[in-house]
């Protein structure tokens, strides 16, 4: 017994993730059916445009100004080595619009976001206040997740970019007033060196990472215990959640957008 | 009429109902007493559809709830919750006139919020009190509040979930006859859990005793308490000594 018991644990753990993933589909599956089905909450939807979208503004134009002004510091130390220190714009560029803009973006967004919502529903739901939706003839996923889980899919793909426009502000103020480039030739090269399946990539992750993300904070806010422990825990595991299939999905993103 | 014939439910290994049978009969105010853990809350939550029985059905008016169109048979009640249960980013008339906002009951905005003005002052609340939010409200106006949005739809059937916890003795009275004023000018049937027994004898008509899952005794609140069962006996009395365990 005891030689196997950690081959126990292993298939209890194996079992309980793929219990997770399975319910998680369900949920994101019922969410996707209540985004589509009447009745449609349009003040629900705004409120949530205001709160995920434009108030998450600040902080990924923040994360894309500095990344955007490190990301043409460490290019231009880095090709002097080589002597291909005029690469600096093209690399910020792809590397802001690629990757950096939609990835980090979408980690801010969702420390800031998936964390929110996974506290206010989870809070609704142990004050009762899912429960009320009910008897008052509202079913919670079309009142709660449809309005986040639409508005994210929508709203991070505009705050992409946004942020991938202020990264690559960033690098351009960096390189023109501290490494000695020229405005013009750096705006040229930026623009040149980019295409379309650059920016449309981008924004397609943005809105991937959107709905992972406001999915996650809805998902564990639903599922979220009792007390403040309870909400605790599904705020939590909303954040990690919400970051690693940020990461994960990326990864297959750019698998699908970019492999030869 | 409510009609609860041989409900059961478990969650996991604990079985919380084991075959309650219960009828509420239609105008009335049946009060359901028990101690804490008994499933009290569960009960309500299953006529709600909130929680699954796992056997047993439930009727009301004749018509078994599970085969009902939902938001039609949710239309029909009125609920309020023990914490009051408001929507914290919603003012306050605007969860008084959330069912009159949306869906089949759905009224012009100033309609609604005339409604709830209207409600909160049955409720003996100011309407200066319709513009705040739940929040800036203290817990006997949070508790009105949410008696405002029960009755808020006129609704046929009303249940009260602990409706005085938490407060203190003169605004619990004013809760309860609150209650009972409305339950009668609305002519409604109401189902109440507590276990307070002075909201017992100023809200019902009936009292019906859960303990061991199961209704112990059913009757006139007049005859609670010469009724003779030894639980309701020592239930009513509060006495540590009797056939309910103190530590359960």
């Amino acid at each position: 017994m005891g030689l196997l018991s950690p081959i126990a644990a292993l298939g209890r753990a194996v079992l309980s993730a793929l219990a997770w993933v399975g319910r998680l589909s369900i949920f994101a599956a019922d969410t996707i059916r209540h985004i589509f089905s009447p009745p449609y909450y349009p003040r629900e939807l705004g409120h949530a445009l205001l709160t995920i979208g434009w108030l998450s503004l600040p902080v990924v134009g923040m994360t894309a100004i500095f990344t955007g002004a490190a990301l043409a510091l460490q290019i231009y130390d880095g090709s002097a080595r080589f002597s291909a220190e005029a690469v600096v714009p093209q690399i910020v560029a792809i590397g802001m619009v690629r990757e950096l803009g939609p990835v980090l973006g979408g980690l801010m967004v969702a420390a800031r976001v998936a964390s929110s919502v996974a506290a206010e529903i989870g809070t609704m739901k142990v004050t009762e206040q899912i429960d009320a939706l009910v008897t008052l003839s509202t079913h919670p996923m079309k009142y709660l997740t449809a309005p986040r889980v639409l508005a994210a899919t929508l709203s991070m793909p505009a705050l992409v970019a946004v942020g991938d426009a202020i990264g690559i502000m960033g690098g351009y103020l960096v390189a023109t007033q501290r490494l000695g480039f020229n405005a013009a030739t750096y705006l040229t090269n930026t623009v040149n060196i980019l295409s379309f399946n650059d920016i449309s990539s981008g924004l397609a992750k943005g809105a991937v990472f959107g709905f992972l993300i406001a999915l996650m904070g809805c998902y564990q806010g639903m599922q979220s215990g009792r007390g403040a422990q309870g909400v605790g825990k599904a705020t939590k595991t909303a954040v990690v959640a919400a970051s690693v299939l940020i990461l994960a999905s990326n990864y297959l993103l750019t698998e699908v957008f970019f492999s030869a | 009429m409510i009609e609860l014939q041989d409900i059961h439910k478990a969650f996991g290994p604990k079985e919380i109902l084991r075959g309650v049978d219960l009828t509420i009969p239609k105008g009335e105010s049946m009060v359901i007493i028990g101690g804490s853990g008994t499933g009290k809350s569960v009960t309500l939550k299953c006529i709600l559809g909130l929680v699954h029985p796992d056997k047993g059905k439930i009727l009301v008016d004749g018509k078994d709830v599970e085969k009902q169109d939902r938001e039609e048979f949710l239309s029909r009640f009125g609920m309020l919750f023990q914490g009051g249960a408001l929507f914290d980013s919603l003012h306050v008339w605007e969860n008084v006139a959330f069912r009159l906002l949306r869906g089949k009951l759905k009224r012009p905005k100033a309609e609604a919020k005339e409604i709830a003005i209207e409600k909160l002052r049955r409720v003996g609340l100011t309407p200066d009190v319709a513009d705040q939010y739940p929040a800036e409200l203290s817990g006997g106006m949070q508790k009105r509040v949410g008696l405002a949005r029960a009755i808020a739809a006129e609704p046929e059937i009303i249940f009260f979930d602990e409706p005085t916890t938490g407060l203190d003795p003169i605004m619990s009275g004013v809760i309860n006859d609150l209650i009972r004023e409305i339950v009668v000018e609305m002519g409604a049937t109401a189902m109440t859990i507590t276990h307070d027994m002075t909201s017992v004898r100023a809200i019902a008509d009936k009292v019906a005793m859960l303990h061991g899952g199961k209704i112990r005794w059913t009757g006139p609140v007049s005859e609670m308490d010469s009724c003779g069962d030894p639980y309701v006996t020592q239930f009513v009395s509060g006495s540590a000594e009797g056939p309910i365990e103190a530590v359960r």
